[in-house]
C-alpha cells in the first residue's frame, strides 16, 4: 500500500503524488493540495484527532480519513 | 451635476481580510438584505468613490472557488453568473492574500473568466514583506490584463488607490484563461446549446456543478442534466481537470512575477500554534476563554439587564396613566412594550456572547478550537465546528442555529441543530433565578460555595450534557450517511480589527432582534389578547365581582386581586384549567399550567406571568423578591400543603431545561432545515423528554 498524508510523523514532508479516491478531492485541489506539492505535518490534535498540515503554504487542518486519500511520493 | 451609481461586489476566499476592506470602505452605512428566493444575507453598503459617483458594494460570502457547497457560496454563483438581476455587478473587486497568491488566483480566473471588470486587490502585504515574498505589480497586472492594488485593509493603506482604480477602469477583452474546450471538446459546445448562452465559462459553472444550483431556471436544468447524461459525462472529474488547468495557468503566471527568499516557518503563527494546538494547553486556554465569557456573561451583562427592565417598567407605567384609559392603553402598556422590553432585555448578553465569538473568529484562534475539538464532538455525530453554535446557544439558540451553515457535512449539521436549544440560553436564566431562590436555600457551603449558585451552575451543565447525550442518540439513530469531509483553513494570527469586531455585534444582534424578536413580540401581543379575554362576562366585570367577594381590599392590593381573577377568567386562564389534568403528574396546577402556555413567547416570560396570577402586580411594582415570597407561600387549597414545593421546583427545573417552548427555535429550525420533519422530530424529543424527567423528578422527590 502507498504512504499517505496520514502517515507522516510530525514535522515530516513528503510530496503529494495524487488522490486515492475522488472523495474530497476538488475541495483539497481548491485548497491548494496539487499533486507535486511539498506537504508537511505541523501538528497532531490529541486522541488521533485532525492533523495540521501546511501545503505549499496553505495551512489547513484535515481529518485523518481525508488524509489517507491523499497520495504520496515513494520516499527516496 | 448628476449622481451616477455603481455596482461593484467585492469577492474572495475566506480570511483574505474582504470583510476588513468592505468595513474600511463603508463603514457604518451598511446593511443586511436578502436575495431574492434564497435565506441568504446579502451585505451591502454604500461609499462615496468620488464627487459624481457612488457606490453600492455587495460583500459576496468568502470561497475557494465557484463550486458551492452551501447555500452561502452558491450566492457567488447566482450573483456572478446572472446579468438579467439586479445584484449583477457592473465591477468586481477580488480580494486576495498576497501571502498566498497561488490559491488566490485560482479563484481569480474562475471569476476573471465570467467576464465582469476586475480588480484585483492584494491584501496583507505588511506580511508579505514579512515573509520575504517579492510579487512584480506591473508585470502581474500586465499578465493578468487587469488593474492591481496593494492593500493594507485593516491600517487603511491603498484604499485611495483602490477608488482611483474602479474610476479608471476600463472594460477588458479577454478570453478564458483556460481552453475548456480542450478539456470538453464535445460536452461544452452542447451544453452552450442546451442552455442557449454563448459565453463558454458561463454555460460551463451552470452545468458543471454536483447539485445544479435551485436558482437555474428548471427548463434549463433539465436541459442540462439530458446533455450530461446523454453524453455519459462525469462532472466531478470535468471540475478536476478544470481546477488542474486553472493551477498550471497561474503557476506560470506566479513563477515570471514572484520572487521568494527562503524560510517562512518561524512566523508568530507558528510558534503560538505550538501552545494553541497542544495537546494539554490548547484544552487549558479554552477553557479558561470559557470561564471568562460565563463570568462576563452572568455580571457585566446584568447591569445593563438592570437598567432595561427597569427603563420598560416605568416607560410601561408612564404610557398607562398618560393615555386614556380603554383596549388600546392596556394592549400598549401591557402587551407590546413588556413585549418588546422582553426582546430587549436580551441585547447584553448577546451582544457580549457574540462580541467573544467576534474576537475568537477575527483573531484566527477559533480555527484552532475548532480543530482541537473535533476529535471529542465526533464522538457525538458533530464537528469541531459545532462548537460555535453550541457557544451561541448561551445567548440564544436563534443566531445559534444560523451559524450551522459552516458545517458542511449535513449529518453533523443536523446533529447540531437538533441538541443546540438544549444549551441554556439567556431566557432560561430568570425562570431558573426565580425557581432556585424559592426552594433552594441562600446558604453557603464549604466556606464558600453559594449552594443558589451551584445549582445554577450545576443547570447550565445540565444542559450541555442533555445536548451531548442527544447528539450520541442522534447519531446512532440517524440513518444519513456521513461525508467525513473536514477541511478547513488555519488562517494566520492576527491582531483583532475593532471595525471587524464592532460591526459584526450588530449584525448578529440585530438578526436575533428581527428574527427572534418579531414571533416574540406577536407571541406576547396574542397572549395579552388571550389573557384580556375571556369566553363569558367575568372578566369584563372583575372589579366588581373582586369588590364584591372582598370588600376588605383597597388600593393597590385591590388592583392586583382584580388583574388575577381577570388571568384566572380569561381564555388563558381556561387554557390553564383544561391542561391541568394532563400536567398534574409533573405536580403542576392550572396557574402553573398558564405560565407554560404564556411562555411560547419566550421562556422568560414565565416570571412576568406568575407575576400576574400571584397578583403581586405587574412587573413595575414587584422587585422579585415579593414574587419569590409569594410563590412560597401559595398553598393548594386542594391538599392544604404547599404549591412550591422541593419537588415541585425541581420538576419545573428540569420541565425548563428540556422542553422546547421557544416558538422563534421552532421556527428557525423549519427554516435551517427546510422540513417539517426535524422540526416536529425535535419539538416532539424535547417536550417528551422534559415531560417524563419531570414526571420522574416529581414522583421521587414528593
Amino acid at each position: 500500500m502507498s504512504r499517505t498524508v496520514a502517515d507522516l510523523k510530525l514535522g515530516e514532508s513528503g510530496y503529494i503524488s495524487g488522490f486515492a479516491s475522488d472523495d474530497n478531492v476538488l475541495k483539497l485541489l481548491e485548497m491548494g493540495c496539487l499533486p507535486g506539492s511539498e506537504v508537511k505535518l505541523k501538528f497532531n490534535a490529541p486522541f488521533k484527532g485532525p492533523i495540521y498540515i501546511s501545503v505549499a503554504g496553505n495551512e489547513m487542518a484535515i481529518r485523518r480519513g481525508v488524509a489517507k486519500n491523499i497520495l504520496l511520493l515513494p520516499k527516496e | 451635476m448628476n449622481i451616477k451609481k455603481v455596482k461593484i461586489a467585492l469577492a474572495g476566499n475566506p480570511n483574505t481580510g474582504k470583510t476588513s476592506l468592505f468595513n474600511a470602505l463603508t463603514g457604518m452605512n451598511q446593511r443586511v438584505g436578502n436575495y431574492p428566493g434564497i435565506t441568504v444575507d446579502k451585505k451591502i453598503g454604500f461609499f462615496q468613490l468620488n464627487d459624481e459617483t457612488k457606490v453600492e458594494l455587495i460583500d459576496l460570502p468568502g470561497t475557494y472557488s465557484l463550486n458551492p457547497g452551501s447555500l452561502d457560496e452558491e450566492v457567488v454563483l447566482k450573483v456572478l453568473t446572472d446579468d438579467s438581476k439586479d445584484d449583477y455587478p457592473e465591477i468586481l473587486i477580488f480580494v486576495a492574500d498576497a501571502t498566498n497568491l497561488k490559491r488566490n488566483l485560482y479563484f481569480y480566473s474562475q471569476l476573471s473568466d465570467l467576464g465582469i471588470p476586475t480588480i484585483l486587490a492584494l491584501n496583507m502585504v505588511d506580511l508579505v514583506e514579512k515573509k520575504g515574498i517579492h510579487i512584480d505589480v506591473d508585470l502581474l497586472s500586465k499578465e493578468l490584463d487587469t488593474p492591481v492594488v496593494f492593500l493594507n485593509a485593516r491600517k487603511g493603506v491603498g484604499i485611495d488607490e483602490l477608488k482611483a482604480a474602479i474610476t479608471n477602469l476600463k472594460p477588458k477583452k479577454k478570453s478564458c484563461s483556460i481552453d475548456l474546450h480542450k478539456i470538453a471538446p464535445k460536452f461544452l459546445p452542447n451544453i452552450k446549446k442546451a442552455i442557449n448562452e454563448d459565453r463558454d465559462y458561463i454555460a460551463w459553472v451552470k452545468a458543471v456543478q454536483k447539485n445544479i444550483p435551485q436558482f437555474i431556471d428548471p427548463k434549463e436544468k433539465e436541459n442540462i442534466l439530458n446533455t450530461i447524461s446523454s453524453l455519459n459525462i462525469n462532472v466531478e472529474r470535468l471540475k478536476i481537470k478544470e481546477t488542474i488547468a486553472r493551477y498550471q495557468y497561474v503557476n506560470h503566471i506566479l513563477k515570471k512575477v514572484i520572487d521568494h527568499d527562503a524560510n517562512e516557518d518561524q512566523t508568530i503563527t507558528g510558534k503560538i500554534d505550538k501552545i494553541a494546538t497542544h495537546k494539554v494547553m490548547g484544552y487549558v486556554i479554552f477553557f479558561f476563554i470559557m470561564i471568562f465569557l460565563f463570568q462576563a456573561i452572568y455580571s457585566w451583562a446584568s447591569i445593563p439587564m438592570d437598567f432595561i427592565d427597569s427603563s420598560f417598567s416605568s416607560f410601561a407605567v408612564y404610557l398607562s396613566n398618560a393615555l386614556p384609559e380603554g383596549p388600546l392603553n392596556s394592549l400598549i402598556s401591557e402587551g407590546i412594550i413588556p413585549g418588546i422590553g422582553g426582546i430587549v432585555i436580551f441585547i447584553p448578553q448577546i451582544a457580549i456572547l457574540f462580541a467573544f465569538i467576534s474576537i475568537m473568529e477575527d483573531t484566527g484562534y477559533m480555527s484552532r478550537v475548532v480543530f482541537i475539538m473535533d476529535k471529542l464532538m465526533r464522538k457525538f455525530g458533530m464537528s469541531g465546528k459545532s462548537i460555535v453554535p453550541l457557544m451561541s446557544g448561551m445567548a440564544c439558540a436563534v443566531p445559534a442555529i444560523m451559524s450551522t451553515r459552516t458545517i458542511s457535512d449535513w449529518k453533523e449539521r443536523i446533529i447540531t441543530i437538533l441538541v443546540t436549544p438544549f444549551i441554556t440560553c439567556a431566557a432560561r436564566l430568570p425562570v431558573y433565578s426565580i425557581i432556585i431562590a424559592i426552594i433552594i436555600p441562600n446558604e453557603t457551603v464549604f466556606g464558600f460555595f453559594n449552594i443558589q449558585g451551584l445549582v445554577l451552575m450545576g443547570m447550565y451543565l445540565l444542559g450541555f450534557l442533555s445536548a451531548l447525550l442527544s447528539a450520541a442518540i442522534a447519531n446512532k439513530f440517524l440513518k444519513i450517511k456521513a461525508s467525513g469531509s473536514f477541511i478547513i483553513e488555519m488562517p494566520s494570527y492576527k491582531i483583532p480589527y475593532y471595525k471587524n469586531i464592532g460591526l459584526d455585534i450588530i449584525e448578529k444582534t440585530k438578526a436575533f432582534i428581527f428574527d427572534a424578536g418579531k414571533i416574540i413580540l406577536t407571541l406576547s401581543i396574542v397572549l395579552w389578547v388571550l389573557a384580556s379575554y375571556g369566553p363569558n362576562d367575568n372578566v369584563k366585570n372583575a372589579s366588581n365581582i373582586v369588590k364584591l367577594e372582598k370588600p376588605e381590599l383597597s388600593g393597590v392590593k385591590l388592583n392586583n386581586e382584580i388583574a388575577s381573577y381577570k388571568l384566572e377568567n380569561s381564555y388563558i386562564g381556561h387554557f390553564g384549567h383544561f391542561i391541568e389534568p394532563a400536567i398534574r403528574p409533573l405536580g403542576y396546577d392550572w396557574k402553573i399550567g398558564i405560565a407554560l402556555i404564556s411562555s411560547l413567547a419566550a421562556r422568560e416570560v414565565f416570571v412576568s406571568t406568575m407575576a400576574t396570577i400571584y397578583s403581586v402586580g405587574s412587573s413595575n411594582d414587584s422587585d422579585g423578591l415579593t414574587i419569590i415570597k409569594r410563590m412560597q407561600g401559595e398553598i393548594n387549597p386542594n391538599t392544604g400543603k404547599k404549591v412550591y414545593t422541593f419537588a415541585v421546583g425541581w420538576s419545573l427545573l428540569i420541565f425548563y431545561a428540556f422542553a422546547m417552548q421557544c416558538m422563534s427555535t421552532i421556527a428557525i429550525v423549519k427554516r435551517e432545515t427546510n422540513s417539517w420533519k426535524w422540526t416536529i422530530v425535535q419539538t416532539v424529543f424535547m417536550t417528551g423528554v422534559a415531560y417524563i424527567s419531570s414526571f420522574i423528578v416529581y414522583q421521587i422527590l414528593k
